[in-house]
């Protein structure tokens, strides 16, 4: 039973990193219809922003507190984001007003060739490491109630509170500001919005900042725990299938969908995974988004599609 | 001047529908299957065949399925790989489970194992579409990757995880040479691309098309969108499975699964966007361009005299990957293909071209 638990919760934990980067891919997709496939090159870009950055500020300053570094660094990198996406509405989707969704995803997938190629010519190839003070050490709980406890990462917990915290962030970002309505609007009519004088350029930048925002803390505590190098974007292709499982327009289907595939593959590995020959983990998630897509296609929270001729 | 059509007149059908109407088309198709079957087996050095043409024949062919797909019928796909791993070790365990099977068999009966999981994994295309559909293919590409990994049964048990293939043949003639493989490529290419060419002008070309331009109105129209949709998947894949038993037995010759990871079927999709979507010439020029590049960008630096690393050159190949990609979309949506035709339009007209 304690084991069990001890999965679960890594489950969770696992889950709730997935839900950071889902999380991205949802607010692109609410807001602009655009399936952003360069998500994972954008988490990588940032991790790589901040770890360099964190590295060479207090060179060029010529100080040493670590979290002034870490300070000075997110706000650089968070700038550079920024930048990021204000070049990527003006160079490619201001083109591409209009075109199918297609047309759209395979215009990221070229994003994210690019970024990858970009990223790591900017700030070199190696593997870096971010080190923004995450506890390495893990942690007992309920040690009166099974024999040895159950093992929980301290760094997981800070993860997923800190993942919890960006999700309540943007839900109050997304329904209570002004912003945030005409965010809405122009995700739920581009045409309408547009006529009632929102302006939709400075929406989409808006909104692919803020997704360049999700994307550096995705950045900065997968890079804490992984290291920061180019296997980072691929993690993006594990939180398809959170965001296929959750709906594609849903932020809480974002998070219950990590927490699903989180969960499902961690005990799907240890309980079925040695009967297959183990490793399946790496398919897990997707067969199960697929079996899911089936039975409701718009996912679990998504908007009912409807076709029309 | 040279490429002028009139009084050139069309006295029958056969005539009207044949694949180049035009005579001049004629004769430089002809011209160029000469160079490609005479010509170069002559002059073309070890190098030549071994790195840059029998790669670019055989993801050529891999893109010509994949355009098949996504080109012609709009479901696209990411799982390309996957489908060519299929191939690749199906006709694998039937060279190697069964005495004296011929290599054309292995390769067909590769093709419809990729059939088979080609239409396996097409089903999900009748609930879901577009972006959806992508995720499902992905499902597809990482259970594969898995399966030749982990499952020793595929891999004859081969204690690496990588298998080979030695000493093929095709009726008696041993194919070991980079000439002859050269060759035996070109052929099965040539005959893919005519079959493949052939259909989709015909009434399930058609089917295709009218799915892709736009589903609930082709299905309103009378097409049966599961019989196009799972056509479509099952002819794509096959050829895409010809293609990856072409891949790993004569370009690679010992494989693992990573020579058909996620990466190959991106490369592919970018060679079909490039190339031009629903263009069967556009898979060729696409195919081209994607093998020549970096064998470009790895040479002109050495020309000009500045030394550039590896990885500076594989990075710069991602961002000129990338940057051509978004280019493409914006600038011109189908591709190489289209301004080769846009090309042809104007030599009508040279030199007055009013």
């Amino acid at each position: 039973m304690g084991f069990f638990l001890e999965t679960l919760f890594g489950g969770l934990m696992a889950g709730m990193l997935y839900s950071l980067i889902a999380l991205g891919f949802v607010l692109i997709y609410k807001a602009s219809g655009v399936f952003n496939f360069a998500q994972g090159a954008m988490v990588l870009f940032a991790a790589l922003a901040m770890s360099r950055f964190a590295e060479w500020i207090p060179q060029w300053l010529g100080f040493e507190s670590l979290l002034l570094a870490n300070l000075l660094a997110f706000i650089a990198a968070m700038a550079l984001m920024v930048v990021l996406a204000w070049a990527i509405e003006r160079l490619c989707l201001s083109k591409l007003v209009n075109q199918e969704g297609i047309t759209l995803l395979m215009a990221t997938l070229g994003i994210a060739y690019f970024l990858d190629g970009f990223g790591q010519t900017l700030f070199g190839s190696d593997i870096y490491n971010i080190n923004v003070g995450m506890p390495k050490d893990p942690a007992f709980i309920l040690e009166g109630t099974f024999e040895g406890g159950v093992m929980i990462s301290k760094e997981d917990l800070v993860a997923a509170a800190i993942a919890a915290l960006l999700v309540v962030v943007l839900a109050l970002f997304f329904q209570k500001t002004k912003t945030g309505r005409a965010l809405r609007a122009v995700a739920d009519d581009h045409q309408a919005a547009q006529s009632i004088g929102i302006p939709l350029n400075k929406i989409w930048v808006i909104v692919w900042s803020v997704a360049g925002f999700a994307a550096l803390v995705a950045g900065i505590i997968w890079g804490s725990k992984l290291g920061v190098q180019f296997t980072l974007s691929l993690v993006a292709l594990k939180a398809l299938p959170v965001v296929i499982l959750g709906g594609l327009t849903s932020v809480p289907g974002a998070i219950i969908g990590g927490l699903i595939i989180g969960v499902g593959e961690k005990l799907s590995e240890i309980y079925i995974g040695p009967m297959l020959g183990g490793g399946i983990e790496i398919w897990f998630a997707y067969v199960l988004a697929l079996g899911f897509l089936l039975v409701r296609p718009q996912g679990l929270f998504g908007e009912k599609i409807i076709d029309r001729v | 001047m040279l490429y002028r059509e009139n009084g050139q007149f069309k006295t029958s059908y056969a005539a009207d529908q044949q694949i180049f109407p035009i005579f001049q088309e004629r004769w430089a198709m002809a011209l160029l299957l000469l160079v490609a079957f005479v010509v170069l087996p002559l002059v073309g050095s070890e190098y030549w065949f071994r790195a840059i043409l029998i790669p670019f024949l055989i993801l050529s062919l891999a893109a010509l399925g994949l355009n098949i797909l996504v080109g012609y019928c709009g479901q696209i796909s990411l799982g390309t790989g996957a489908f060519m791993a299929v191939g690749a070790y199906a006709a694998y365990n039937f060279m190697v489970r069964i005495e004296d099977m011929p290599l054309i068999v292995a390769m067909l009966l590769g093709g419809l194992s990729a059939t088979v999981i080609g239409v396996l994994f097409g089903i999900p295309s009748l609930r879901i579409k577009g972006l959806y559909l992508a995720v499902a293919t992905l499902a597809a590409q990482f259970f594969t990757d898995w399966a030749f990994l982990r499952i020793g049964w595929f891999t004859n048990n081969s204690s690496s995880g990588s298998v080979s293939m030695a000493r093929l043949d095709v009726f008696g003639v041993p194919i070991e040479s980079p000439v002859s493989k050269y060759l035996f490529v070109l052929t099965v290419v040539c005959v893919f691309a005519l079959m493949a060419k052939n259909l989709v002008r015909s009434a399930i070309g058609r089917q295709w098309m009218a799915i892709r331009d736009m589903d609930v109105a082709a299905a309103v129209i009378g097409i049966r969108p599961m019989y196009a949709k799972l056509s479509a998947f099952a002819v794509s894949s096959f050829i895409v499975g010809v293609a990856g038993v072409l891949w790993a037995f004569v370009h690679l010759g010992a494989w693992e699964p990573a020579a058909f990871s996620i990466d190959r079927s991106f490369q592919l999709l970018f060679m079909v966007i490039i190339g031009g979507l629903g263009s069967i010439a556009g898979a060729f020029l696409g195919a081209g361009f994607i093998v020549l590049l970096p064998l470009a960008l790895d040479q002109i630096p050495h020309l000009l005299g500045i030394p550039l690393s590896t990885a500076t050159i594989t990075h710069l190949v991602h961002m000129i990957f990338g940057a051509l990609i978004v280019f493409f979309l914006i600038v011109e949506p189908h591709g190489l293909a289209k301004l080769w035709s846009v090309g042809k339009q104007k030599l009508r007209l040279w030199p007055f071209p009013h």
